[in-house]
């Protein structure tokens, strides 16, 4: 956006003054995610800049905090770092628990929420769906209802699944989902839903019907249509919806908070405690590591579009 | 996908006559059209719609389940608390039948208190005494203790007259306000926790009235929550608008680079952003150390930016920023910078192009975004959790409050209730004018 040669003097000061105000809303956007990564490395447990780190003294800086990571919660953090002492980090270490807790969490729930989220995006991008606005009302509504009113919803549904079943006047008996893997991951599968509906849909909308119409008429019956024609085509917005669910559970704290177990701790519930506790830099050596996870997402999910929209025939501009 | 049926497939014209249907329609020209199977073209057309219909829902239905059982079901559930409490009229049926037979405004006579020393007498027994005075101290705070203490002392025994023997364990037995609080939750199905949640109450007359000054909360948080809400929204328009122009305006390859340092908050941890406010704006934190050495502020005067509003309004600000930027960067994208151009040739001064040019095309984008922002601020919890002190708790921090601490659960039902419906009100609103098919995700 350069500026044209007749401007006046004062609209030349005014695209400085505006490239200017752009600068100070991009620092403002990407500072704070910026400066918890050196403080992350600070030896000292401050949460600022001590005056060896802004000298660049090597010993201003450390990895005590992401040692601590490990040794948190270890029945023998001190003893001499062999095989038993990874053992004991894999076994106890609370971060390391709470780390696998997510991982397994989220990678369910995506599964679910991305198997049930495509089926129904076909569906969804029919010309024939009935109700269609309506459905897609309600599929995308979790993404909408705040996050408190949908854990307090689940908090009493999961504690007893079939009191719903009062209503139709039956009362059986059944296990509680609350405290439990399983009801974390549906939690989790409902609430990444709407990403998977929203960005299959949007691929969806670019996809040629007559490819699976041409398939159709060479013989292939619908399971094949869809695995070799549909599958391939959509498969960039498959995941990267997927990967929005992940990045959805793996972020989520609410609802953990209502209706998990001690059993089920995870990340951010971790990060939440340290948070509202004690406060200490070892929270800020995971979120520089939750950064760095996040960095890697962004880009696999920017190299997919490019590759769905090569794939699709649309030139990048 | 093609079916034997599809009507793309096998269409063929037919003379009408032969085993045409009763209701088949002949055409314009008294011929009726038939599939080449023999079948009225218009029955078979019918039917393969209707079969497509099927398959398509059929998809759909699956994850519609999944929603309805998991979402859909809790939160009506969670709703049917909020009007629902049968923590005294299951516990005190005597008494609930007492208030049944008399209009409000009667006199508790000896018939009131022989009931309410049986019901005492019985929940005492089957220990329910307690689930009954958490139900009237939701009503009138300060009697829990009442009801546990004379629920122990009529079990061991009560003598008639049961008025003058009640008001000796207890004188605030003949308290009127007391009997308007138990005549308030003498039936399963009440309104009273929709009209605590308005700072309401009933009165013994039985007409609504306002709680006493001390106890009005709710009607407070719920005009913050709009305010801060539409403040931030405000402030992430004042701050979004100048960074989606740049970036719709710059050529595709450095806006992309740009783009970035919008989508990686976006993509970055919520608590991690939340952590990162807290460190930057602590009293000990990088800001405040910052104004010191500049010499902007002194060593005693270290701005308290941090758990409170502004740390609130500070931090949703930052988190919300990508929700306002990329609707506005996608409908600018498309504006054609030539009517600017034009406008300009033809005498507008720069900031009229932009007011009367640029700015209205923009609207679809603004009211997408401004929208969805509004939406997402005012069921906010984990930030102002974190970061809100006192004064930055906004009203989903109250339903967690009575849901974790105080555990009144149909208060927190009820809150959630006037939230939900103020959001849905607002969701069906953009699906009116933006349409839940545009949201895009970065």
């Amino acid at each position: 956006m350069a500026l044209p040669t007749y401007a006046t003097p004062l609209e030349r000061a005014w695209h400085w003054a505006y490239l200017a105000i752009c600068t100070a809303i991009f620092v403002f956007l990407i500072a704070p995610i910026l400066v918890i990564i050196p403080l992350s490395f600070n030896a000292e447990p401050y949460f600022t800049f001590t005056d060896r780190m802004l000298a660049l003294d090597p010993d201003g800086y450390s990895m005590r905090w992401y040692d601590s990571l490990l040794t948190f919660g270890m029945t023998r953090p001190d003893a001499p770092r062999d095989a038993a002492w990874w053992a004991d980090v894999w076994a106890n270490a609370k971060w390391v628990n709470a780390a696998k807790n997510s991982l397994i969490i989220g990678l369910f729930s995506t599964i679910l929420a991305t198997v049930l989220g495509t089926l129904a995006a076909l569906g969804l991008a029919r010309p024939e769906m009935p109700f269609r606005r309506a459905i897609m009302a309600v599929l995308i509504s979790p993404m909408i209802v705040p996050i408190i009113i949908t854990a307090t919803g689940m908090f009493f549904f999961y504690s007893n699944p079939c009191e719903a079943l009062t209503w139709i006047g039956l009362s059986p008996q059944c296990g509680r989902l609350a405290g439990t893997y399983l009801g974390v991951i549906l939690a989790h599968a409902t609430l990444g839903i709407p990403f998977v509906i929203i960005t299959v849909t949007a691929t969806l909308v670019g996809f040629d019907q007559s490819l699976s119409r041409a398939a159709a008429s060479l013989g292939a019956n619908p399971r094949t249509t869809f695995f070799r024609i549909i599958m391939p085509l959509i498969l960039p917005g498959i995941i990267s919806g997927a990967l929005f669910a992940f990045v959805t559970s793996f972020d989520e704290v609410v609802a953990v908070l209502f209706i998990a177990g001690p059993d089920q701790q995870t990340i951010p519930r971790q990060m939440w405690n340290g948070i509202r506790e004690q406060i200490s830099p070892a929270i800020l050596a995971v979120a520089t590591l939750l950064v760095i996870f996040s960095i890697t997402l962004l880009t696999t999910v920017e190299l997919l579009r490019r590759r769905g929209e090569r794939l699709r025939g649309v030139t990048p501009r | 996908m093609a079916t034997p049926l599809d009507p793309h497939a096998a269409i063929v014209t037919h003379a009408a006559g032969q085993g045409a249907a009763a209701e088949a329609r002949p055409n314009a020209q008294g011929v009726l059209l038939t599939t080449a199977d023999g079948q009225p073209l218009a029955r078979a057309l019918t039917r393969s719609r209707r079969r497509a219909r099927r398959q398509a829902f059929l998809l759909v239905l699956p994850l519609l389940a999944f929603v309805l059982i998991t979402f859909v079901v809790p939160i009506g559930q969670m709703l049917q608390r909020s009007a629902k409490n049968p923590g005294f009229s299951d516990n005190m049926p005597q008494v609930s039948a007492w208030f049944d037979e008399n209009p409000r405004g009667a006199v508790p006579d000896e018939a009131a208190f022989a009931a309410l020393a049986a019901d005492m007498a019985a929940a005492a027994e089957a220990r329910t005494v307690g689930i009954v005075g958490t139900r009237i101290n939701y009503e009138l705070p300060g009697t829990r203790s009442l009801f546990t203490s004379t629920g122990r002392k009529v079990a061991r025994g009560i003598e008639p007259p049961h008025r003058e023997a009640l008001l000796e364990m207890d004188p605030r037995w003949a308290d009127e306000e007391l009997w308007t609080a138990m005549r308030n939750a003498s039936t399963p199905y009440t309104s009273s926790f929709y009209l605590a949640a308005l700072d309401r109450t009933r009165d013994s007359a039985g007409d609504v009235a306002r709680v006493p000054e001390n106890r009005q909360v709710y009607v407070m948080l719920f005009q913050r929550t709009l305010w801060l809400s539409l403040l931030i929204t405000g402030l992430t328009f004042v701050l979004g608008f100048p960074v989606a122009h740049l970036l719709a305006t710059l050529p595709m390859r450095r806006s992309n680079l740009l783009m970035i340092l919008v989508l990686l908050p976006f993509w970055t941890s919520l608590l991690v952003r939340t952590t990162a406010w807290i460190v930057l704006l602590q009293q000990q934190g990088v800001v405040n150390d910052a104004l010191v050495w500049l010499g902007l502020i002194g060593e005693q005067g270290r701005l308290q930016m941090i758990y409170n509003q502004t740390g609130t309004i500070i931090a949703m600000t930052h988190i919300l920023l990508p929700f306002m930027i990329l609707p506005l960067y996608s409908v600018m994208r498309t504006i054609n910078p030539s009517y600017v151009r034009a406008a300009r040739s033809l005498g507008a001064t720069s900031w009229t192009a932009f007011r009367r040019i640029y700015f209205p095309q923009t609207l679809p984008g603004l009211g997408a975004g401004a929208l969805l922002v509004f939406i997402l601020a005012v069921g906010y919890y984990i930030t102002p959790a974190l970061v809100g002190g006192s004064s930055g708790q906004l009203i989903s921090n109250m339903i967690a409050m009575h849901m974790t601490e105080t555990l009144n659960w149909s208060m927190a039902a009820a809150l959630a209730a006037l939230l939900l419906a103020g959001v849905l009100i607002l969701y069906w609103l953009y699906d009116r004018l933006v349409g839940i098919d545009n949201l895009k995700l970065g």
